[in-house]
């Protein structure tokens, strides 16, 4: 656990096009362990950074698909098994009425899937983390913006690290410990 | 600048700007945060003490309900249905005009949503609220509302999911659970700017609890815009869905002047058109309240008049259809229905209904009214008389059915005409607290949309 709090090198930046910059400047220099942080998602940044696609709409899928067959079921076995009810002479099973109820269950299941899969795929909620320990952050969520580097980044050296970053634009570099 | 700009202009830069005035992202966070950072001023007081005092009529007529019955209401045999449906209906659709702006434009991509959607999504939530009351209370007997719930009770009876009226429960419940979700992802990284410029301990602790630890990463922001283009994506559809099952509790019955295919259509367009007025009918109070003219501009204003004008123009024509069909379909049921809307006891409901729905809007097509405030403000106002006027109309088409005999009329009472003005009260009390305690305007959003935040700016020659 110790090792997973322990922080790195924070440095701030004027505009996201020097952001991007940096971090297409990282990215080339091999680092991995690195992060960006803006108060708006920087188009672009993902391809910048080298991160892969979010993988939130399998989960919304299978959210999805547990919603309509749930709903689905439900209604099948309320209204063709366990009490069948004769309204107008239909069938018991009609499926023509239960395609609303079917689509608002699968909608509504999917959205949980998307809100909370996004937070669980976020790592949220998590009040506290070592980067909002750095002086400047919070104007990271009005108009400025961030990298930070992990010290178990593989090509971590404080000096040369902190280097690098100025050379890439970083102003007021700070070394965060946890 | 010229005063005839192409929008669609494939340069961003040559576009009208959605933030107008000489603000950068620091000023942009500074206006937004102001409303809720300042102590509230003196108006604020008035108006919530105003729509409280009403919020307190609306409850006192729901307690006065619970304990007498519906007696207490102008219903009769043969109107069964009467303001309780007409409120729902009319809250519901105002409410379809924040999913439409922060769902369907935000798929097609028309970025001039971003200062409005916020405050819209919030008026969607509260008049789902005050429509979801209606509902709830509509026997009377409110602790009896779980038999619509599919779970086994003391009967061994499920609900009929063959009746749309237990659609309406799915369909509402969903619709404001998604809103509510898909309002509150968008307030995460907005909260979290609140909590970082928190002066106190209080405002600290509260904004930081509800913005979750967002640290605006990039990791977060992936997964972030991932899920915020799936919630549009879901919401769209669900919007049209909840109006046209909204509209199946008149078009899946028997009666003339219900039982039509129109309904879903129609019922969706009707709600935009009122939704969008009451956007323009609340911004234009709050931007200059706010001073937020930069951010919600004139260019905003007249794109959402445009909407009414479209949106006024389908009901129009739904109107006509209406009666086309009706004379067409050779039903004289049907054909009496219609010509005893225009022409019966309620003509003076049905005329108000087309002069405020179909006439109104019209102005919009020049646009020294569409970019008036004063003239959008009190057509507006029109749209949302008309809009509750039509679901008037379409309730009252019970009062003379087949048997002459059994014609009658429905007056509202005292009690109708005050839980109605009452809903109106909870409306504009949740609406204040909201303008108070959270940012009205989408502030990471309004930052995306501005020329500042394109990475490549300043890279002449790359074209994007």
């Amino acid at each position: 656990m110790r090792k997973k709090h322990s922080f790195g090198v924070v440095c701030e930046f004027q505009s996201a096009a020097i952001l991007m910059k940096a971090a297409t400047g990282l990215r080339d220099a091999g680092f991995t362990k690195f992060e960006t942080y803006s108060p708006f998602p920087v188009h672009g940044m993902d391809d910048a950074m080298g991160l892969k696609h979010s993988k939130l709409g399998w989960i919304v899928l299978c959210g999805g698909i547990t919603g309509l067959s749930g709903a689905l079921l439900l209604q099948w076995w309320t209204s063709a098994v366990d009490y069948k009810l004769t309204i107008s002479g239909k069938p018991f099973f009609s499926y023509q009425a239960f395609v609303p109820v079917s689509f608002e269950c699968m909608v509504l299941f999917s959205a949980f899937c998307a809100v909370f899969g996004m937070l669980a795929l976020n790592g949220l909620p998590k009040l506290y983390h070592p980067v909002f320990k750095y002086s400047r952050y919070h104007n990271a969520t009005s108009h400025t913006f961030l990298i930070s580097i992990d010290k178990n980044d593989p090509l971590y050296k404080e000096q040369e690290t902190a280097l690098l970053l100025q050379q890439l634009g970083g102003e007021n570099l700070e070394v965060v410990e946890d | 600048m010229s005063s005839h700009v192409i929008n669609y202009d494939l340069d961003p830069s040559k576009r009208v700007p959605l933030v107008a005035g000489n603000n950068d992202f620091k000023s942009v966070t500074d206006i937004i945060c102001a409303p809720v950072e300042q102590p509230a001023p003196s108006w604020w007081w008035i108006a919530t003490a105003a729509s409280g005092s009403v919020l307190l009529l609306l409850l006192s007529m729901l307690g006065y309900l619970f304990w007498e019955g519906i007696g207490i209401w102008g219903l009769n045999n043969p109107v069964a249905w009467g303001f309780d449906i007409v409120n729902l209906v009319f809250w519901v659709g105002i409410g379809h005009a924040g999913t439409l702006i922060s769902a369907i434009l935000f798929l097609f991509r028309q970025k001039w949503r971003t200062s409005i959607n916020r405050f819209s999504e919030a008026m969607t939530l509260f008049a789902v609220i005050c429509a979801l009351i209606f509902p709830a209370v509509h026997t009377g007997r409110p602790w009896v509302d779980y038999f619509l719930l599919p779970i086994p009770n003391s009967m061994a009876i499920w609900p009929n999911f063959r009746s749309p009226l237990l659609w309406d429960l799915f369909a509402f419940t969903t619709y404001f659970t998604v809103s509510l979700l898909f309002w509150y992802v968008g307030l995460i990284p907005d909260l979290a700017t609140l909590r970082d410029r928190a002066k106190t301990k209080t405002r600290k602790v509260v904004y930081g609890l509800f913005a979750l630890g967002w640290r605006g990463a990039n990791r977060h922001w992936q997964n972030y815009e991932k899920a915020y283009m799936i919630l549009a994506a879901l919401a769209a559809p669900l919007v049209l869905s909840v109006h046209s099952i909204v509209s199946f509790d008149f078009a899946t019955s028997q009666l003339p002047g219900w039982h039509t295919t129109i309904f879903p259509p129609y019922f969706v367009a009707g709600a935009v058109f009122s939704g969008f007025a009451m956007v323009i009918s609340l911004m234009v109070i709050a931007r200059e309240l706010f001073g937020m003219k930069d951010l919600v501009t004139m260019y905003h204003l007249e794109c959402m008049n445009k909407v009414i004008l479209a949106t006024g123009s389908i009901v129009g024509y739904a109107y006509g259809m209406e009666f086309f069909v009706a004379w067409y379909s050779g039903n004289e049921y049907e054909a009496f229905a219609f010509i005893n809307r225009a022409f019966g006891p309620y003509a003076w409901a049905y005329w108000i209904m087309i002069s405020c729905n179909v006439i109104s809007p019209q102005f919009f097509w020049f646009k020294k009214l569409r970019t008036s405030i004063p003239v959008m403000f009190i057509i507006s106002i029109f749209v949302n008389i008309g809009m509750w006027f039509e679901r008037f109309v379409i309730v009252m088409t019970l009062h003379r059915d087949f048997l002459p005999s059994s014609w009658g009329y429905f007056r509202p009472t005292w009690v109708d005409l005050s839980t109605l003005v009452g809903s109106f009260g909870l409306f504009f009390t949740l609406f204040l607290l909201f303008l108070k305690f959270l940012p009205m305007v989408a502030m990471a959003e309004v930052k995306g949309v501005m020329p500042a935040a394109n990475p490549h700016l300043g890279h002449h020659g790359e074209g994007h």
